[in-house]
């Protein structure tokens, strides 16, 4: 490095010292130095192709849709009719079944992910587990003893193992069981409340619902894995203290570990959220693919991800301009969701530390 | 025990009898046979009295036991699994251990500060207040928090900045942020377990003053590492040792009295060594 180099940074071409004889203490030696020196530039230039990489997908998406953004404008997305005979595209429903989907599966999916979560970190599978030992006097034996941590560990991982099931696997499941299972239930909600708009019209096959069942269930190890690594890292002595004032197991729960643990739970929320918009193969094959907009569950729907992968095999030049348009909504949709998430984080990091 | 030892107290009654004293002001009167944590015991014969407006100080070597003694007295030790108790805790007239009595009741009338100042990442009114909404007081709730700011001599450093987190505060601040939440709802025993440990000469020595003003209110047991700062605030010091005879490391009480006593004259030769700064 030449002699303009800052201050602070280590001298990398002379040692400070000449090693006297015999000496043990040694400057970094040249190998050493020339290491260090490959390994931190490998590292930048691997970051910054990573963010390159991102910079050139946008930019061929944005190319590939400028012609479409040309001739529909901004028609294209306040437009709720896509009829590629008559020459109208419009993905306004898409948009709101993307949303509308993800919304839903995100408050199911968090509900019972951050109650898998503190069930999870909390210790009660762990004492339930102790406490029936203790019962039989085998608690302190040492074949038993780590059984409560294992039991809860296994479960923990048997969650995660929901992240790896193949999202078509999943597609299949909804169309075969899920539907099946609560087609009856909805029917005779339609039938009972058919006033209440959420349960205007019944469900005849793929429709709202059985997606959002099977996006929450798909968004749920995502939530868990993240909050639970939120309320195990909340510091004991913020337990102890709360415990320590008289507190309830629920009471200090909720007043005191999960504000500490919100702001990790929210990120994976966010997370979630992301992942739940974009999810393409479940949706195309349990949404119903139908342009609409209704609040109705039970009703067909359609997202921008279907959408896509439903119009791919058959687009020509002009219609794969147009799916790179509603591409590009999709990605601006995910960013705005992503810097908002980043965005409220940073202000209660704020607000705690204040 | 070793046999070269001389007795631990006397035949005619355990050591921490005090002459000429009566029994009758002792709020929570302390009994340990024998504590276990799963298959390990812990402590073993430690009788402590905790005497009403005084301040009692738990010294000895580390892993002798005091904190876990300490712990002892409000339950929090059985948060820890596989923890197991012989003996008694008596506190207003009932075994705080027996069938039926709720932990956490426990917990609210005898209350502790902890070793590292552990305020919640909230704002210092919510943080004294929240033993207040635990214990659903209806009353003005500004004037208690108040109070139990100014009783933690913190009132006037915060006065104006109520609404800002207690995390904000100094390492000092915080451990009397703690203090005014452990007061705020009044309970009428106070333990804290190395209070100071955590915090620089000048912050010890607040603490220190704020424990001797709080010792007319409130009954305080304290565990600490530092002799003089038993020596200097302490009515009464408890000397627990380490018996490693038995395998294990059990802690146990040696000696207990009047610190003025126990400093000045201390009767058993662990206590006399531990004094003259022998072992720490």
């Amino acid at each position: 490095m030449s002699s303009a180099a800052p201050v602070a940074e280590f001298p990398t071409s002379s040692p400070l010292f000449d090693a006297r004889a015999g000496e043990v203490t040694q400057a970094p030696s040249r190998g050493q130095r020339i290491f260090d020196a490959v390994f931190r530039k490998t590292c930048h230039t691997f970051a910054w192709l990573t963010i390159l990489l991102v910079g050139f997908i946008v930019a061929r998406i944005t190319a590939a849709a400028i012609p479409a953004i040309h001739t529909l404008g901004l028609g294209f997305v306040t437009g709720r009719v896509w009829d590629a005979n008559a020459g109208t595209y419009g993905i306004l429903a898409q948009i709101w079944g993307t949303i509308y989907t993800s919304v839903l599966a995100l408050m199911l999916g968090s509900i019972f992910g951050v109650a898998a979560a503190i069930f999870l970190s909390e210790g009660f599978l762990s004492a339930a587990v102790f406490g029936a030992l203790k019962k039989f006097n085998l608690h302190l034996k040492p074949v038993t003893l780590r059984l409560p941590d294992q039991l809860e560990r296994l479960l923990k991982e048997l969650i995660e193992l929901l992240a790896a099931i193949p999202s078509v696997v999943y597609g299949l499941w909804g169309i075969f069981v899920v539907i099946p299972l609560i087609r009856p239930w909805c029917n005779w909600l339609h039938a009972q409340m058919g006033w209440v708009p959420f349960f205007s019209t019944d469900l005849s096959g793929p429709g709202v619902l059985p997606a959002v069942l099977v996006l929450a269930i798909m968004i749920l190890p995502t939530v868990t894995a993240i909050s639970r690594d939120a309320l195990v890292s909340v510091p004991p002595k913020i337990r102890m203290a709360a415990y320590g004032l008289g507190a309830t197991r629920w009471e200090s729960l909720f007043a005191v570990i999960l504000p500490a643990a919100s702001r990790g739970i929210f990120g994976g929320i966010v997370l979630a959220f992301g992942r739940a918009l974009g999810e393409t193969m479940a949706l195309a094959m349990l949404v119903g693919n139908s342009n609409q907009i209704k609040l109705s569950l039970f009703s067909p729907a359609n997202t921008l991800a279907a959408l896509l992968a439903n119009n791919f095999p058959e687009a020509g030049p002009k219609e794969v301009g147009i799916l790179m348009y509603a591409a590009l909504v999709l990605l601006a949709i995910t960013l705005v969701v992503n810097v908002a998430g980043a965005f409220i984080l940073h202000r209660a990091a704020l607000m705690q530390s204040e | 025990m070793s046999t070269a030892m001389p007795p631990l107290r006397p035949a005619n009654g355990h050591a921490a009898t005090l002459p000429a004293e009566k029994r009758d002001d002792i709020v929570v009167d302390c009994h340990i046979r024998e504590l276990y944590y799963g298959s390990f015991k812990a402590v073993r014969d430690t009788e402590i009295p905790i005497r009403k407006n005084s301040i009692t100080a738990f010294i000895g070597p580390s892993g002798c036991g005091k904190s876990t003694v300490l712990r002892c007295l409000n339950r929090m030790n059985d948060l820890v699994r596989g923890f197991r108790f012989e003996g008694h805790v008596r506190y207003r007239g009932r075994d705080i251990y027996a069938h039926g009595i709720d932990p956490v009741a426990v917990r609210r009338f005898i209350g502790m500060v902890f070793q590292q100042p552990n305020p919640f990442a909230t704002s210092i009114f919510n943080n004294v207040a929240f033993g207040l909404r635990l214990n659903g007081f209806k009353g003005d709730r500004a004037d208690k928090v108040e109070k139990a700011l100014r009783a933690a001599a913190l009132w006037d450093e915060v006065k104006d900045k109520l609404n800002k987190s207690g995390l904000s505060l100094s390492g000092g601040q915080q451990q009397r942020l703690c203090i005014a939440r452990a007061i705020a709802t009044e309970p009428e025993v106070l333990l804290m377990d190395e209070p100071c440990s955590a915090l620089d000469p000048i912050a010890t020595r607040r603490i220190e003053e704020l424990m001797t003003e709080l010792s007319q209110k409130f009954t305080i047991a304290i565990v600490t590492h530092n002799l003089q700062q038993a020596q200097r605030v302490a009515d009464y010091t408890g000397f627990l040792y380490v018996d490693t005879t038995q395998g294990g490391r059990t802690g146990y009480l040696v000696e207990f009295n009047h610190s003025k006593h126990l400093f000045e004259d201390p009767q058993h030769p662990h206590t006399q060594q531990y004094i003259r700064g022998e072992f720490s």
